[in-house]
């Protein structure tokens, strides 16, 4: 059942930049789209007979559609700023993983058909035509990146590789060849509302369960509203949220905020994913598809607002492009931002004085803070530079007496990715998940050995199970990653009483005697 | 690919999971385990009894924490969280245990 054996790397003091070793990850792979996976997102179910045509007319399509993937393809100028600074390279050794050796692998073929030199000699401007090879390359190490842009705050040009491998995959959805990982899952969007295909009834049980357990906890009948017509916030999160842990902690905690706060919300059926894969697979077509589930909710709801929950790429898709995929949302309440995080409204609570927390409840933890990359270099919060930086941060300051950061290289916008993001968080690649968590796994153990830390707190649902996996090959506890929610939930004082005819389960008694 | 028990072929996907829930038989179980280098015992089959019942009614796996709370009702507070499914279910009662159970992979940020 487990995949390819391999080493975990060994952890060392520094993250050292290791001596290249060619082809360490040609061996990796992931499964393949089939055509149920393919089909109902408007790819073509397997590899197409004319694949060579249809690849490069989409590469024309993507350089004429996309200004900034024209650039990327024409302005490297082979510096060597980027060679350094991806996880997966500090962790497999492979060049191919370095950023500038991955884009080269497009970036050869873009020259061969799309360059004056490239057509007439191609061996003098490595050039390379479109072969079988060629796209079982592209297929191995376009899954190797997890689009987390860290290579972009150093490169000179500001080349996103992060936008060259969605072109890549693109690429590779238009003539049949798909990952199965992460079309499966924007299929069931499309079909059911979320990433994980859970149906409106399992929500809503898992929903009163969530009820009826905060109420044994501390009896206050805390709600988890679902569908409400006429609330005033619509909370969109990852359906990672309702399912896994430590994700439903954090839910746990944004309900808790909102019933002290008197605000009124709803989840929603429809809007059931603030995830939206159609971003790591490069597809404006499917991204729009999942984000207009958002505005019709909002609409056929009613709501006021839109606050997004822990959900990394999430937030980049919500911040960077939701207006423009799915706007105007000009029926919304102007006085908010659309959309707001929810470390934005807690912080703002916090800051009017609604919220009272007693910190010694995280007193069993020592906490640092894992920036997500896509929060980290692709969004802001709040009104001020940094925001994306501070809000979490100072979220968590405000719940526990024991904060301290990692490395100041390796946070903020030098953050390292779990290794799971960009669409890598399955099974069959989780060599490449393990050895590209190094680098973070260095600074979490620094900081663990330095400062006493004891728990990685962070926003984002891939990051959350990316570590839940990732820890126990690094001789950590699985337990050892939690919600920032999870510990506002910890610490909040719920002073708003209910009545006992609130209480979960009130009068049901009743009805079955 | 496919588990052979008795002689009788039960087809699976890439990763193992079985490709129709109806086909399903206690023995599917006991075979996954044995290739996992596991033996079931009651506590194992507690689970997937629930987890079988679950999505009978609800066409999906139960969340987490709606697992760890029926087990905790069922067999006491103590056994009532995930450490207690890990133990049991090393690759995690999410993957491992709807495998043998013959429910399909949970997918997404999981």
């Amino acid at each position: 059942m487990a995949g390819a054996e391999f080493e975990t790397p060994e952890l060392t003091e520094f993250i050292e930049v290791p001596k290249l070793v060619e082809g360490t990850m040609e061996h990796v792979t992931c499964f393949v789209a089939k055509p149920e996976h393919q089909e109902p997102l408007g790819f073509p179910g397997e590899k197409v007979e004319n694949w060579k045509e249809v690849a490069i007319d989409k590469m024309g399509d993507l350089l004429s559609r996309y200004r900034s993937f024209q650039v990327f393809m024409d302005a490297c100028v082979k510096c060597g700023s980027c060679t350094d600074k991806c996880h997966y390279y500090l962790g497999t050794k492979d060049p191919k993983n370095m950023p500038v050796g991955r884009q080269d692998l497009l970036r050869k073929v873009y020259r061969r058909y799309f360059t004056f030199a490239g057509k007439y000699f191609p061996k003098l401007v490595g050039a390379a035509d479109l072969t079988d090879e060629v796209v079982d390359e592209w297929y191995s190490y376009f899954h190797q990146c997890s689009q987390c842009r860290r290579c972009s705050v150093f490169c000179p040009y500001g080349i996103d590789t992060a936008e060259i491998s969605m072109a890549a995959r693109e690429i590779l959805d238009s003539i049949g060849v798909g990952q199965k990982y992460c079309n499966e899952i924007i299929g069931k969007v499309h079909k059911i509302g979320n990433n994980l295909g859970l149906p409106g009834p399992a929500i809503e049980d898992t929903l009163e369960g969530l009820e009826e357990d905060v109420y044994e906890e501390d009896e206050v009948a805390v709600k988890y509203p679902l569908d409400v017509k006429g609330a005033d916030i619509l909370l969109v999160t990852p359906s990672a949220d309702f399912f896994a842990e430590p994700h439903v902690d954090g839910l746990i905690g944004y309900g808790k905020v909102f019933h002290e706060a008197g605000v009124s919300w709803t989840l929603s059926t429809k809007a059931s994913e603030a995830g939206n894969f159609g971003m790591f697979i490069g597809s404006y077509e499917n991204m729009r598809r999942v984000s207009l589930r958002i505005r019709e909710a909002a609409l056929e709801l009613g709501v006021k607002r839109i606050v997004f929950g822990e959900c990394g790429h999430a937030w980049r898709v919500a911040y960077s492009f939701l207006n423009t995929l799915a706007g105007p949302f000009d029926f919304l309440d102007p006085d908010y931002p659309v959309p707001q995080h929810i470390c934005e409204f807690t912080l703002n609570e916090i800051e009017k004085g609604t919220l009272e927390f007693d910190k010694s409840e995280n007193d069993d933890m020592s906490i640092t803070f894992h920036d997500s990359c896509n929060v980290a270099r692709a969004t802001r919060m709040g009104d001020k530079p940094g925001g994306q930086f501070d809000i979490p941060r100072e979220v968590i300051k405000a719940v526990v007496n024991n904060y301290h950061d990692m490395e100041w290289d390796t946070i903020h916008e030098r953050t390292f990715c779990c290794g799971g993001g960009g669409g890598l968080l399955t099974d069959d690649l989780m060599e490449v998940r393990v050895k590209g968590a190094k680098p973070r796994m260095t600074a979490f153990k620094n900081v663990m050995e330095e400062k006493g830390v004891t728990h990685l707190a962070a926003i984002c649902a891939i990051c959350k199970s990316q570590f839940t996996k990732v820890f126990p090959y690094y001789g950590m506890d699985m337990f050892q990653i939690v919600s920032v929610h999870q510990l506002v939930s910890n610490a909040i004082v719920l002073n708003r009483k209910t009545p006992p005819e609130e209480a979960p389960g009130y009068g049901e008694d009743d009805d079955d005697e | 690919m496919a588990i052979e028990i008795n002689g009788k072929s039960f087809e699976t996907d890439e990763e193992g999971y079985l490709t129709n829930l109806s086909d399903w038989e206690p023995g599917v179980a006991e075979a996954m385990a044995k290739e996992d280098d596991l033996e079931l015992t009651d506590e194992h089959w507690e689970i997937i009894n629930f987890l079988r019942e679950y999505y009978e009614e609800y066409q999906i796996a139960p969340a987490v924490r709606v697992l760890t709370k029926a087990v905790g009702k069922k067999l006491g507070k103590e056994k009532g969280n995930s450490k207690y499914l890990y133990a049991l279910f090393p690759y995690g009662p999410g993957k491992q245990a709807c495998r043998f159970a013959g429910l399909p992979k949970p997918t997404g940020c999981i």
